[in-house]
């Protein structure tokens, strides 16, 4: 008798598609958020699957703080290119030009200023719909997110009030202003974007393998040297052969002393590693509710 | 995390109790004793140990993540965990146990292959205990756990066990739960959780995660009865690719049954006939496939389908009717009265529905059935009957969880009001153009 049976992989992805599929038959405007990191990476293969042969239903919309790493830009236009979508770039640049956001005083990382330029994305495009890589076991408040995840017209998360998901039958239905965050990779770990990429040859930047980078030992981790934040007198410079686990912007994005310079070496640091990814952005050691703070606000 | 080299699957399973029933301390448990905490994950524990709890380790807060949680020392939403062994990986939903917030139990339990309920040996079974079981039964949750919690401080006796044991197993009967097991644990000291506890030398199960690791998942899936509710018509537009310009594929997940090529197919609500010319994925053509593989189908014939409407195996038709009975769980803070008009989503379809009639209530205590009831509160569970715009092409929900469900959606708030489950059909479904025949 034959096994009519899915292996994990297969089970998220069969969940992710349906998910996307669902929200191309009910959204007029939707958008799939790609920054060139893994896990939007994986949703690109996901977009393909659910769509084709036809074209992804959908453009893809990268909110990028200006602070990147090179490689991650070169990859994300290549990436969008080959497949033949339209990319749109919205950055915290322009929006600190326009006045649409406002850099508070010594502030230098632009987590923040992300999500006025977002907001800003989804009202100039009228998105009704943004497709995002985030995954629940990345972080405490994200374990709480739904699949959709309902916004305010303000762009607002409320943790209390969210729309209960049940089976597979997700509530899509928008008043005007209103708009809808949708995470496919809701079930995903670390190590299952990690297998989905080494299954599906799939292509990632290069600074997710190890490499020589010139880095400043800053709050405990090792930070690449950028002229955007110059060292201070008092931190340590060293060039040393690192890797990125997860991509930030260039001030705030960990960097881990690592050999690995395939997927599979870096499937197995990870089976072995014993700090969680996101314990290598500072962005979310501000406090213990830093992650809550920022969803509320209308982050991704 | 443990490397994992081989396919394994995949198990979900909830978690149920009272808001001291210990809930977040065994998941805590769990993930602690299986090594699938981080170092940076526990020095946020030790760290919130010192400033609050007096150096004691609080493993409930590794799962109490929203700031109004862990002020109120009490869970309030649905929050999901990943952990995995070397033989499986693991989705818990822990869903809160205190009254008011059943609507996200029902959420948590409604993908669930098992379900945990803990109950504090002290206390013994309590009313959230039946109503756990009661929604875990609506539910169809295969297994069940229940874990008999606290024993340590009732001095590990096998007596209060049994004694639980007993009174739990009085309601069974009345429920159609077929596989449960009772397990003696401390989730605060770790007995019996991932290491067999040496106070239970009268228990000779496995621990409970002995026990997650091995349960036969019966298929969750209906593989029986092929059901595929259309999602998307695949139709690209001016392809490069010549051989692709008649291209028109039916996309969607199968949500029962197994599809061949070749096989006689039905397209419901019409009643159109065809065969299965193609099973399209982006990885290459399948001879077959399952339950619930995403896919794209290609039939022999160009027919007029589109989103909502279900291609089934022609010999194995489901009900089909614009008059439904169901049991709904409510979960808005205005009642639900007869009369009230709503839109139901069902499998791929959204449509007009009103409530005619309120049937019944199910009384959480006692699993009796008091009818003569004007209204379901919040978190009241009861029977309905249901007129749609359309007709719906649908299965009991004990055939079949995915095209036997449905939820309420509040029109102008647009808010998740109810989820239902569908009574089998009285009647089969009967082809809209009794003539048509290709």
């Amino acid at each position: 008798m034959k096994s009519y049976h899915l292996d994990h992989l297969d089970y998220l992805e069969t969940e992710a598609i349906h998910i996307m599929r669902e929200v191309a038959s009910e959204f007029e405007r939707p958008a799939i958020l790609f920054s060139g990191g893994k896990d939007s990476i994986c949703l690109l293969r996901l977009a393909e699957k659910a769509f084709r042969p036809s074209d992804i239903p959908m453009p893809f919309l990268n909110v990028a703080t200006g602070h990147e790493f090179p490689e991650l830009l070169e990859f994300r236009d290549r990436r969008a290119k080959e497949l033949g979508a339209k990319l749109i770039v919205r950055t915290v640049d322009e929006a600190l030009e326009k006045g649409l956001a406002v850099q508070a005083p010594g502030q230098i990382s632009r987590n923040q200023l992300q999500i006025p330029v977002l907001l800003a994305a989804i009202e100039e495009f009228r998105f009704d719909a943004c497709i995002g890589g985030a995954r629940r076991d990345e972080e405490k408040a994200r374990a709480k997110e739904r699949f959709f995840s309902f916004r305010d017209s303000f762009g607002q998360w409320d943790p209390k009030n969210q729309r209960p998901e049940i089976w597979n039958l997700y509530n899509g239905r928008l008043n005007p202003g209103e708009n809808m965050r949708v995470f496919p990779l809701s079930n995903w770990t670390e190590m299952d974007v990690w297998e989905y990429i080494k299954r599906e040859k799939l292509e990632v930047p290069s600074i997710y393998f190890s490499h020589p980078r010139k880095c400043v030992r800053r709050h405990g981790q090792w930070q690449p040297y950028t002229e955007l934040l110059p060292p201070k007198a008092t931190e340590e410079v060293r060039d040393l052969i690192v890797r990125v686990r997860t991509i930030g912007d260039i001030i705030s994005t960990g960097c881990v002393e690592s050999p690995a310079t395939t997927v599979d070496d870096i499937i197995a640091e990870i089976a072995a590693a014993r700090v969680t990814e996101r314990g290598s952005r500072a962005d979310d050691k501000v406090s213990e509710a830093a992650m809550e703070d920022r969803k509320k606000a209308g982050y991704f | 995390m443990t490397a994992i080299n081989h396919p394994v699957d995949l198990l979900r399973f909830n978690t149920c109790g009272s808001v001291d029933d210990g809930k977040s301390t065994l998941i805590g448990r769990l993930l602690y004793d299986s090594k699938s905490l981080m170092e940076d994950q526990i020095e946020a524990l030790e760290r919130s140990a010192d400033i609050t709890g007096g150096g004691q380790i609080n493993l409930a807060n590794l799962t109490d993540g929203l700031r109004a949680e862990r002020e109120q020392g009490i869970t309030i939403d649905v929050a999901y965990r990943y952990f995995a062994t070397p033989r499986r990986k693991f989705i818990i939903a822990d869903t809160p146990g205190h009254v008011q917030y059943t609507r996200n139990m029902v959420t948590g339990a409604s993908t669930a292959n098992l379900s945990i309920i803990l109950i504090d040996a002290r206390q013994g079974v309590i009313e959230q205990s039946r109503r756990h079981a009661i929604i875990a039964s609506l539910l169809r949750i295969p297994h069940l756990v229940v874990a008999i919690n606290k024993m340590d401080l009732v001095d590990w006796s096998r007596e209060r066990f049994l004694e639980i044991k007993d009174q739990f197993e009085e309601f069974l009967p009345r429920l159609d739960i077929k596989d449960v097991k009772f397990i003696p644990v401390s989730a605060l000291n770790g007995d019996n959780i991932v290491t067999a506890s040496p106070h239970t030398p009268w228990y000779p199960g496995p621990t409970l995660l002995g026990h997650l690791e091995t349960v036969h998942i019966a298929s969750d899936w209906n593989l029986t009865n092929f059901r595929f509710p259309v999602q998307w018509v695949n139709r690209p537009n001016n392809p490069t690719d010549h051989s692709l310009h008649d291209f028109r594929g039916l996309s969607g997940q199968i949500s029962g049954g197994v599809v061949k090529v070749g096989q006689k197919i039905m397209v419901l609500p019409s009643g159109f006939t065809s065969t299965v010319k193609q099973i399209w994925t982006l990885d290459g053509p399948l001879e077959e496939a399952f339950s619930p593989q995403s896919l794209t189908l290609v039939l022999e014939h160009d027919l007029d389908i589109s989103r909502g409407d279900v291609i089934v195996d022609a010999a194995d038709l489901p009900g089909a009717s614009n008059e439904l009975q169901a049991k709904i769980c409510w979960m808005a803070p205005r009642p639900l009265t007869a009369g009230r008009q709503f839109l139901l989503k069902h499998t791929t379809q959204t449509v007009k529905a009103s409530v005619t009639a309120i049937e019944d209530r199910i009384n959480i205590s006692t699993f009796d059935k008091e009818t003569d009831v004007a209204e379901l509160a919040m978190n009241d569970l009861g029977e309905v009957r249901i007129k749609t715009a359309k007709p719906l092409v649908y299965d009991g929900y004990g055939t079949n969880r995915l095209t036997g469900s449905f939820i309420l959606i509040e029109p102008g708030t647009n808010a998740t009001v109810g989820a239902g489950m569908l009574l089998p059909p009285t009647e089969a479904a009967s082809p809209e153009y009794k003539d048509f025949a290709i």
